[in-house]
Parts: structure tokens; C-alpha cells; sequence
């Protein structure tokens, strides 16, 4: 069970990417990615509670009785999420408002569960908050591409709303790429999420297949079991 | 093993759950709570600034000097600004005289849901500003009532006022009134116009009340 680093970094960042290979935590992964700003923040915040409750899972977990540990690990989790959410809600409040409602959703969010029953719960500390944080960070590139890519094609910028994350002298950041561009309605709308999602889905696919040099055979169906 | 040794065992042994549980209970209340203190006051302060940010939107600097935050009337819900909760109506004054009044109105007819605005009024009756709080238009349609995508809501209403438009003005163009809106979204516009003048027409009918009213406490 135990695997070296190097293959929990490649397991979180391309193998088993929660946002294209596992597609777990779709909820806030389509509703959320309208920019860029908006789908790194809640990645990085995703990509911290699970490095956390990851990294607070993996040393209780011989205490932990397995009638219970769901309960349990869904109390830690909880917990952690709160923190974050009373944390963004003191020191990045404009940011807070933003995101709403999808920092406490973070908690249902059935990668960070999935994580610490499969990876935290078996392994020691150090690996288990590593594999937190890689699932995490796969995750959030993939929020992060989809949050570009939906607000190149919506609006013609990139980086919109970046005043909100690091205060108002950060305006100047947002690049507008498409000048007098009149936006494009679907690809901020809810659809837009999941064409721009499956895109992702089969360009990994498609750099799978090439790389493994063989013609376009269908690579495994990823294994859907999103609430 | 009797059979009374076996049920003792399992006694102990939900017990013994039990009380892992309750510890990680336990650990995590210590945890929210800690939290939840080292948080309150930045929370507040950021959110007093977020309101007054706001309020300083719709009001210029120059018609008051006073705390805006601190100087409130209550506004129960129900009334003819269709607020579903209580809301606060904050007064400007200048050395001591109000000179407008900052109320909270909520357009119930919006194309999705409630659009909830942030309406002042000089105490002469005209609108000193406008802003959208929060809506859930369409974006790119919908949204220009919004400041941050259009100048719509600045141009239609700064300035106005029930004595300079008559009451069958105040609907968009469209409709025979006087309000500009954009192709394709008449139902946003006509929804803000018509929360505007019902402001306006509140604050005609309860002046007094508001003007005079005691500061409410926070």
C-alpha cells in the first residue's frame, strides 16, 4: 500500500487527478470556475483542508475505532473547513463574499472524505498530508484551467476580480486579452462548465494516449461516484 | 466466555467508542471556539467596512459628517419596501440636521429572484444614489443595473425625484414611462424602477418618522 512520493505527486497532479481522471467534487468544480480568480481560490482552499485533514487524520487513525471513523473524520473535517471559512471571512472578506457559500460546501465536497478514508487512514503522516496536498493542487489546476478557459471565451479577460483576492492596487493585474470583445454568454453560464470540464477530460486523454504511443484506444472510463 | 462476560465486553466496548468520540468532540469545539474569538472582531471590522464602502457609494462625502453605521431606524418586514427581514434605514446628517436618508429596498419581480437595492434620498425627496447589493440576473443580459458592468442605474435615477416624474413615468420606456433599458432585459429594468419609486414613495409617507425616529441600537 505504501508508495514513494514521487508516484503520490504523480498520482495527485496527473494519474488520478480528482478534477479529470476521478471526477469527484464536480459540484463545485462547474459552479464555481467562471474566472480564474474564483477556481484558484477555491482550490487552494480545497487543497488546504485536504492537506490538513489529511495530515490531522493519519496520526489518530489507529485510535480511531472503524464503527466510528467516518464520524469522526467527518468532524475533523468540518472543523478544518470552518477554521479556513471563519479565516477568509476575517482577512479576505471580499473574497469571501465571492466564493459564498462553496467555502462551507467545501465539507461535502466528497474528494476531501475520499481522500482521508482511502489515503489518510492507511498511511503515516508525512506521505498522507503530501497526498492531501497533491490531490489538492491536481484539483486546482484543473479549476484553474477551466476558470481560464471559461473566462477567455465568456469575457475576453483574465484575472478578473484579482482585486478581490489581494486588495484593490491589484487591478491592474487583469488582463484584457480580447479587447471590445462582447463576451459569450454560454461559457460563463452553467453549460459552459461542463463542455469546458469534458475539453479537459479529453485533452488528458488525448496527451495519455499520445504519450503511450498507441492509436487512440479509449482509456479507461473513469470511475464516476460523485453525490 | 459466559454469556455475561460477552455482554460485558460489548458494554465496554460501546463505551469505549463513546468516549473517542466525545474527545474528538471535544478537541473540535475547543478548536471552533479558539477560532471563532481570534475571528470575531476582524470579521466585524471587515464587515463595518464592507457596509460602509457601500453606503458611501450611493451618498457623497459632502452631505454628512456624521457615523452613518451608528445613526439607524429599524424597519420591519412586511411594509411597502418588501423587505422579508428587518432592515436598517441609516440617516446622513450635516451638524446635526439630517440631510438624507440611505434605505434598503428589495424588487421582488426580479427575472431571477430578489434584486435588493441600496437607495438614498436627500431630505428634499430627490435620489442622491442607487447602487444593486445583490441580484441573481443574467450575466451579460440582465447585470448592467450593476455599477461594476454599466452606468445604467447612475444615469436613470441620480437626480430624480416623485415631483420631477410624475407617477405613470416611472416604468421603463417600453412601457410608455421614462426609463432607459437594454434590448433584450426589460424585465431587470422595469423590476428596479418600479423598487425605486416605491422607495421614494415610503420615504414621502413616513418622513417624519424616519427624520425623527431615535437612533436604534446595533
Amino acid at each position: 500500500m505504501s508508495q514513494s512520493y514521487r508516484e503520490i505527486i504523480e498520482n495527485g497532479l496527473w494519474k488520478q487527478n480528482p478534477g479529470v481522471v476521478q471526477l469527484l467534487g464536480l459540484c463545485p468544480t462547474l459552479a464555481v470556475t467562471s474566472t480564474v480568480v474564483n477556481g484558484v481560490s477555491l482550490g487552494l482552499a480545497t487543497a488546504l483542508v485536504m492537506a490538513a485533514s489529511n495530515a490531522a487524520v493519519a496520526p489518530v487513525r489507529k485510535f480511531v475505532p472503524a464503527e466510528i471513523r467516518i464520524a469522526v473524520f467527518i468532524l475533523i473535517i468540518a472543523a478544518l473547513v470552518t477554521v479556513i471559512d471563519l479565516g477568509m471571512h476575517a482577512w479576505f472578506h471580499a473574497l469571501h463574499a465571492t466564493l459564498g457559500i462553496f467555502i462551507p460546501l467545501i465539507v461535502t465536497n466528497c474528494i476531501v472524505l475520499a481522500r482521508v478514508e482511502a489515503f489518510a487512514a492507511k498511511n503515516a503522516t508525512a506521505p498522507s498530508a503530501l497526498d492531501g496536498l497533491m490531490m489538492g493542487l491536481g484539483l486546482a489546476i484543473v479549476l484553474a484551467l477551466l476558470g481560464g478557459l471559461r473566462e477567455l471565451v465568456g469575457k475576453g479577460t483574465l484575472l478578473s476580480g484579482i482585486d478581490l483576492a489581494l486588495g484593490p492596487a491589484a487591478k491592474q493585474y487583469v488582463i484584457t486579452v480580447l479587447p471590445d470583445y462582447h463576451g459569450f454568454l454560454l461559457a460563463v453560464l452553467p453549460p459552459g462548465a461542463f463542455i469546458g470540464l469534458a475539453l479537459l477530460i479529453a485533452a488528458k486523454n488525448w496527451l495519455d494516449s499520445r504519450r503511450a504511443g498507441s492509436p487512440a484506444t479509449s482509456p479507461a472510463a473513469a470511475v464516476v461516484q460523485d453525490h | 466466555m459466559t454469556e455475561r462476560d460477552a455482554s460485558e465486553s460489548i458494554t465496554r466496548h460501546a463505551l469505549a467508542t463513546a468516549a473517542i468520540m466525545t474527545g474528538f468532540s471535544l478537541l473540535a469545539t475547543v478548536m471552533l471556539v479558539s477560532m471563532h474569538f481570534a475571528t470575531r472582531a476582524p470579521i466585524a471590522e471587515s464587515e463595518r467596512e464592507a457596509k460602509l464602502r457601500l453606503l458611501e457609494q450611493v451618498l457623497p462625502h459632502s452631505l454628512y459628517d456624521n457615523d452613518l453605521l451608528q445613526d439607524s431606524v429599524r424597519i420591519a418586514p412586511g411594509g411597502e419596501l418588501g423587505n422579508r427581514d428587518h432592515t436598517l434605514a441609516y440617516r446622513a446628517r450635516l451638524e446635526g440636521a439630517v440631510s438624507a436618508v440611505i434605505l434598503e429596498a428589495t424588487a421582488p419581480d426580479g427575472y431571477s429572484g430578489d434584486i435588493r437595492l441600496l437607495v438614498a434620498i436627500r431630505a428634499d425627496g430627490t435620489l442622491a444614489g442607487v447602487r444593486v447589493l445583490a441580484h441573481k440576473e443574467t450575466p451579460g443580459l440582465g447585470d448592467y443595473i450593476d455599477i461594476a458592468h454599466s452606468d445604467w442605474i447612475r444615469q436613470n435615477f441620480d437626480g430624480q425625484s416623485l415631483a420631477k416624474t410624475p407617477d405613470d413615468a416611472w416604468k421603463v420606456k417600453k412601457d410608455g414611462g421614462q426609463f432607459d433599458y437594454m434590448a433584450g432585459a426589460t424585465i431587470t429594468p422595469r423590476a428596479v424602477v418600479k423598487a425605486v419609486h416605491k422607495t421614494l414613495k415610503y420615504f414621502d409617507a413616513h418622513r417624519q418618522e424616519l427624520l425623527a425616529a431615535p437612533a436604534a441600537k446595533e
